[in-house]
């Protein structure tokens, strides 16, 4: 049968296993880009959506709910938010991701940043309704950005998180498979 | 026969009781957080887990400083240095009259038997970051309980007020700035002592004085400092200036616009000022209770956290 999305990266190669000390360190980076000095926050994407969805599509095994619920614990202490909106937003975000692990994989990246786009929108979603529900206004649709460079963004993290688990190239003419 | 499968296709509970599990224990974080404020111990303690990470990201800009502070030409500090000294000697000639009027104003409170007013205590700070959050205007400066730094202490900066602390951590406090929709400050028009309230705008940056009667006496271009009834902020620092009103016939308010004195929204060095305890009890409810208590010194009924002054 062939594989119908040949540029696909997932049909090209075969990974070697991630490690749970890259995941946990690229965890700790995103939290760590969310809590640098931003300017405009609009238009920064949330980084912690964007590679707790990236470890869910690659790795749903190893990473789900509870890791996505913790995270959010964590983005809800730093930011001095309502304790539970980001847990909520980012269970869900984590139980979808987990979900369509298996359809997105078939896609090419470009394919993919289409899914992860209406992902994080879906979890902005979430996030307002919680707010609005707790007597927020709604703050404009300028929220929409951030998830939109966000998924903008899902090639490059996908090549920079997927380099630890690459092996070198080695051509062998006279393999069997 | 029994089957069970064997260990390594076991993948725990299904993924959607998963989801309802962790869901449902967010959900009742949010209630207990947004109704009863019972989660104020949890979060203190995840505070100082995320505080390593706070500090790591606030390096690059510090370190950035350093650097570029390294490399100042010396003319360059020469001229700061003289722009300094005449900046120091107009600042001490104010002084002076300052402390000249502090003094008399201490002699005419102690005549007329006021209450004198404490020496206030002023903690700097450095604002960290700004909250990922678009619903409300936070910042989170570096200094927190062990510091001295209490939940409701008053913010400013060199030009004047910029917020309030709301939430006080160990290492780190949560201060709501004056643009935030939910924050209020008592405010009086410098020109004629005229009071009211400030409330904040929201993503405007701006301040409103909400139920002014049209026809109240205010003009653009007014100064309004904190008028210090609420016994928060200490009276007289600057807030803001008028910036423009909208007068309706139609209407029985105005609609007046202010743009905040201080650097509300940019500048990274604060103070943190401690909040002045010799003022009044509040009154209590009924006319009875007031008498039999009379003459006694109550204690300050303690305020939550979040509220606004």
């Amino acid at each position: 049968m062939p594989v119908p999305f040949p540029n696909s990266p997932s049909a090209q190669s075969i990974l070697l296993p991630a490690r749970p000390g890259t995941i946990l360190g690229s965890l700790a980076v995103a939290l760590l880009l969310g809590f640098l000095p931003w300017q405009n926050i609009a238009l920064v994407p949330d980084f912690v959506a964007l590679v707790l969805t990236f470890w869910c599509v690659r790795q749903p095994r190893l990473v789900g709910l509870g890791a996505g619920w913790l995270l959010g614990l964590i983005t809800d202490v730093g930011n001095g938010v309502l304790l539970g909106q980001h847990a909520l937003t980012y269970s869900l975000l984590a139980f979808a991701a987990s979900t369509l692990s298996r359809h997105m994989l078939w896609f090419p990246l470009w394919g993919q940043a289409l899914h992860v786009a209406a992902l994080l929108l879906f979890a902005q979603g979430v996030a307002t309704l919680v707010r609005m529900a707790a007597g927020a206004d709604f703050p404009g649709w300028s929220i929409t950005i951030g998830p939109l460079f966000g998924a903008a963004l899902w090639p490059l993290v996908s090549v920079l998180l997927l380099l630890p688990q690459r092996r070198p190239v080695d051509v062998d003419e006279n393999r069997a498979i | 026969m029994e089957h069970t499968p064997p260990p390594f296709f076991n993948r725990g509970p299904a993924p959607l009781v998963r989801l309802v599990f962790f869901a449902s224990l967010a959900l009742a974080l949010l209630v207990l957080d947004a109704r009863f404020r019972y989660t104020e111990g949890l979060r203190s303690v995840l505070v100082l887990a995320v505080y390593p990470l706070q500090s790591l990201a606030t390096l690059p800009s510090t370190l950035g400083a350093r650097i570029v502070g390294y490399f100042a030409s010396q003319s360059q500090l020469h001229e700061e240095n003289a722009e300094l000294r005449a900046k120091l000697l107009d600042a001490s000639q104010a002084a002076q009259r300052f402390e000249a009027a502090q003094a008399e104003t201490g002699q005419l409170r102690r005549l007329i038997g006021a209450a004198e007013r404490l020496p206030l205590k002023a903690t700097p700070a450095e604002i960290l970051y700004n909250s990922r959050d678009p619903y409300s205007r936070k910042v989170v400066i570096d200094k927190g309980s062990q510091n001295g730094v209490n939940a409701g202490s008053p913010v400013v900066d060199q030009n004047g007020v910029i917020g309030q602390v709301t939430r006080a951590h160990a290492l780190l406090s949560e201060v709501t700035l004056l643009t935030d929709k939910e924050q209020a400050i008592p405010v009086q028009v410098l020109r004629n002592g005229l009071r009211a309230i400030a409330f904040g705008a929201g993503a405007s940056g701006m301040l409103e004085l909400r139920f002014m009667a049209s026809n109240a006496e205010i003009q653009n271009g007014d100064k309004l400092v904190t008028s210090g009834i609420d016994g928060s902020y200490p009276p007289g620092l600057p807030v803001a200036t008028v910036a423009r009103i909208e007068r309706d016939a139609t209407d029985a308010f105005a609609r007046i616009v202010c743009q905040p004195a201080a650097g509300v929204e940019s500048g990274a060095y604060v103070l943190v000022l401690g909040r002045e305890s010799n003022r009044l009890a509040y009154p209590e409810h009924s006319g009875a209770e007031r008498e039999k208590n009379l003459g006694k010194i109550r204690k300050p009924r303690k305020k939550d956290a979040g509220a606004i002054p």
